[in-house]
């Protein structure tokens, strides 16, 4: 815990504010003998934006992927809300209220979008086995609102009503993030993971989405941890960036600090810039 | 992602029209009523009463299997093992097998003369499809422990094995290290109680009536269970991780409890038949207990259309004609009769189950009546997502 503590005091007035709902502390995660995050320390303010930029291959899907539970971390520690989930069980730590979604789209498919929806509320329904069997009254409302809950999240995140019982696989890409978004909303997250949700948007939608992202944060309470490659996203709706490269966090801070970094400049946008960006 | 279905596979295919819940009622409604009055068409104790009463067993054994294969996607080749526990659960708690209990003067629940004063344990019928139930349940969770952290090929492997131990301690059950007789081995166990239900007269061997639509209400149930299950908080729990694991256990699905409970429920439907069949054919013997009767069923529901309840209701239907009317009766006979040869047809029967399966697989490998869901599975390849997951399911 001591080297959480003293990293977070490194920090100084370049961490984020307000009381942390999850923190990473000392997180290193090998695959063999590659070291794909490298003893990062890293936390979420209640009701705040923060992103993680870095490199193709610099670990932040496996960041991502640690903190909710995919992998145990090989050392250190996560806890949310005050709870040590390190190595806990995805379902439970979705059921704690950290939803997330992925980079490449992982819905289910030949489910419509309603369905998926429905399956991220898998965590907050009761039905059991017998329950369901004999559709108990109690099921039967449970079910009702659940589909209820899940046509609102749907139009929450700007999907029209005549798309909602289409199978995810005919939506456009567009609406396929979208509803990746509804599925992780559906459980009432407290903190919500997004895995680059712009990749494959045009600019409008783009924007759009860093609207949403916004009302998220002030309509319901939901922070937000993102993983963006877009740098307009990024530096227009971040109140903090962490940078990465090569599993390690190499700079953090607000996105005027970040972008005036010289080590990211070298290790990121530099490239970038060279690029002529 | 595979948005784009790829080109040429987009063959228009008849395939389970989607149905209302009203209409689907009406065709289930339709079909009971349809299959109970089938009876007074035919001869009471005839051949064809008794491929019927056979049929209706099989239907719920598919039935139960589509639960665990069709609904969550766990192959599973081992379902004999619960048509074993089921028939022999029949066996000790319905026949003289036990001959000791009760000081040799035997032990009875509910049931009536003559059972009520033989050797051994003679419970109501009833009762027992309750214990096989509960047993077939602990069996079926119990191989879906070890599978938990497996996926595909290698649940099928496990599976197969523990079919596999169960038929081998069904033939040298007769003289067991420490445990003793458990079973009668290849002798059988015989005779076995008839079903004896309370207000009506003990089920006769000629006449197959009340058998029969004692397996159409299991079928019923059984049917029923299935379409709950299906539009429920657990069947879509199944479809999801039978997709895609890693988003499933993130949506917050528990993959442990969602499959054990896919497990316990088709392997409790495998144990209702089993005790039907152990009673209906008056014997419960190692040789039912063999890997292809898995095979058998499992066929059923490929046949019919994974996870598709209407298509496994066609495939068991199908195959069960298949291997009690057309193998003996047809091609068995006909040959001999038109040109006088003499060969056994019903010993290749297996041979022509998979000689069927190969031609499906060319011509229509989602099945007779295939689910929306499975075709798609099929043509675009969804759910066969690489996975991130790193076994650690403890
Ligand atoms: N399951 C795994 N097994 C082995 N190596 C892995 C695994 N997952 C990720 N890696 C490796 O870890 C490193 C970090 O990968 P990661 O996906 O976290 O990067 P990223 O920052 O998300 O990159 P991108 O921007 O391309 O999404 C890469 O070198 C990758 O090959
Ligand atoms: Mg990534």
């Amino acid at each position: 815990m001591s080297g959480g503590a003293v990293s977070v005091e490194e920090r100084g007035e370049g961490g984020p504010p307000g009381t942390p709902v999850l923190e990473a502390s000392a997180v290193t995660k090998q695959f063999g003998g590659l070291t794909a995050v490298n003893d990062v320390t890293f936390s979420i303010p209640e009701r705040s934006i923060v992103s993680i930029i870095g490199p193709n291959g610099a670990g932040k899907t496996t960041f991502f992927n640690i903190l909710t539970g995919l992998y145990k971390p090989t050392l250190g520690r996560v806890t949310f809300d005050g709870k040590d989930i390190t190595g806990g069980r995805p379902d439970k730590i979705m059921k704690q209220g950290l939803a997330r979604t992925f980079q490449n789209i992982r819905l289910f498919g030949t489910m419509s979008a309603r369905e998926n929806v429905m399956v991220g509320q898998h965590s907050r329904m009761k039905a059991g086995l017998f329950g369901s069997i004999l559709h108990t009254p109690g099921v039967g409302r449970e079910e009702k609102r659940a589909r209820e809950k899940a046509a609102e999240e749907l139009e929450y995140v700007g999907l029209k009503p005549n798309t909602h019982d289409q199978l995810a696989i005919n939506l456009s890409y567009g609406d396929q993030r979208r509803v990746e978004i509804a599925r992780a909303l559906a459980s009432d997250p407290k903190v919500l993971l997004l895995d680059e949700p712009t990749a494959g948007m045009n600019p409008q939608e783009s924007d759009s989405l860093t609207a949403f992202m916004r009302r998220l944060r002030d309509e319901r309470g939901v922070s937000i941890l993102l993983i963006e490659h877009d740098m307009k996203v990024i530096m227009g709706v971040s109140e903090h960036i962490t940078v990465l490269d090569h599993g390690e966090k190499i700079a953090d801070g607000g996105p005027e600090e970040v972008r005036n970094n010289p080590q990211v400049i070298e290790a990121y946008l530099g490239k970038q810039a060279a690029e002529g960006h | 992602m595979s948005t784009v279905a790829v080109p040429g596979k987009q063959r228009a295919r008849f395939r389970m029209p989607e149905l209302s819940p009203r209409q689907n009622l009406a065709l289930t409604v339709a079909f009971i009523v349809a299959a109970a009055l089938l009876p007074f068409l035919l001869d009471e104790g005839g051949r064809i009463m008794d491929n019927l009463v056979l049929g209706a067993a099989y239907v719920v054994m598919a039935l139960g299997l589509n639960i665990i294969v069709g609904f969550a996607g766990l192959l599973d080749l081992g379902y004999v093992a619960f048509f074993a526990i089921g028939a022999y659960m029949m066996g000790y708690f319905g026949s003289g097998f036990w001959a000791d209990a009760g000081n040799g003067e035997g032990v009875s629940l509910l049931v009536g003369e003559p059972a009520a004063s033989l050797p051994g344990f003679h419970f109501n019928f009833l009762v027992i499809i309750v214990i096989a139930v509960i047993a077939t349940t602990i069996a079926g969770m119990i191989i879906g422990l070890p599978t938990l952290r497996l996926r595909g090929d290698y649940i099928a492997i496990v599976t197969l094995a523990f079919g596999e131990i169960i038929g081998r301690i069904a033939i040298n059950g007769d003289d067991l290290p420490v445990l003793g007789k458990v079973t009668a081995g290849r002798q059988g166990i015989t005779p076995v109680d008839k079903i004896d239900l309370p207000f009506t007269d003990r089920f006769q061997s000629l006449n197959l009536r009340p058998w029969y639509w004692f397996a159409l209400a299991m079928v019923v149930l059984v049917l029923f269970v299935n379409f709950r299950l299906r539009d429920s908080r657990l069947g879509r729990a199944w479809i999801a991780l039978r997709e895609d694991e890693v988003a499933a256990s993130s949506m917050g699905v528990p993959l442990v409890r969602t499959k054990l409970l896919a497990y316990g429920t088709g392997a409790a439907f495998g144990g209702m038949s089993g005790a039907f069949l152990a009673s209906y054919l008056n014997t419960v013997n190692a040789d039912q207990f063999q890997f292809s009767f898995s095979i058998f069923i499992l066929a059923m529901i490929i046949l019919g259309g994974l996870g598709s309840i209407w298509g496994v209701v066609l495939g068991a239907i199908v195959l069960s004609a298949i291997n009690n009317y057309v193998i003996p009766e047809v091609l068995n006979q006909k040959p001999k009769e038109w040109f006088n040869l003499d060969f056994e047809l019903s010993q290749l029967s297996f041979g022509i189950f998979g000689f069927l399966l190969v031609i499906m697989m060319v011509l229509r490998p989602e099945g007779l009546l295939p689910e929306r869901r499975r075709q798609m599975e099929l043509e675009e390849g969804i759910g066969s997502d690489e996975a991130v997951y790193e076994s650690r399911m403890s």
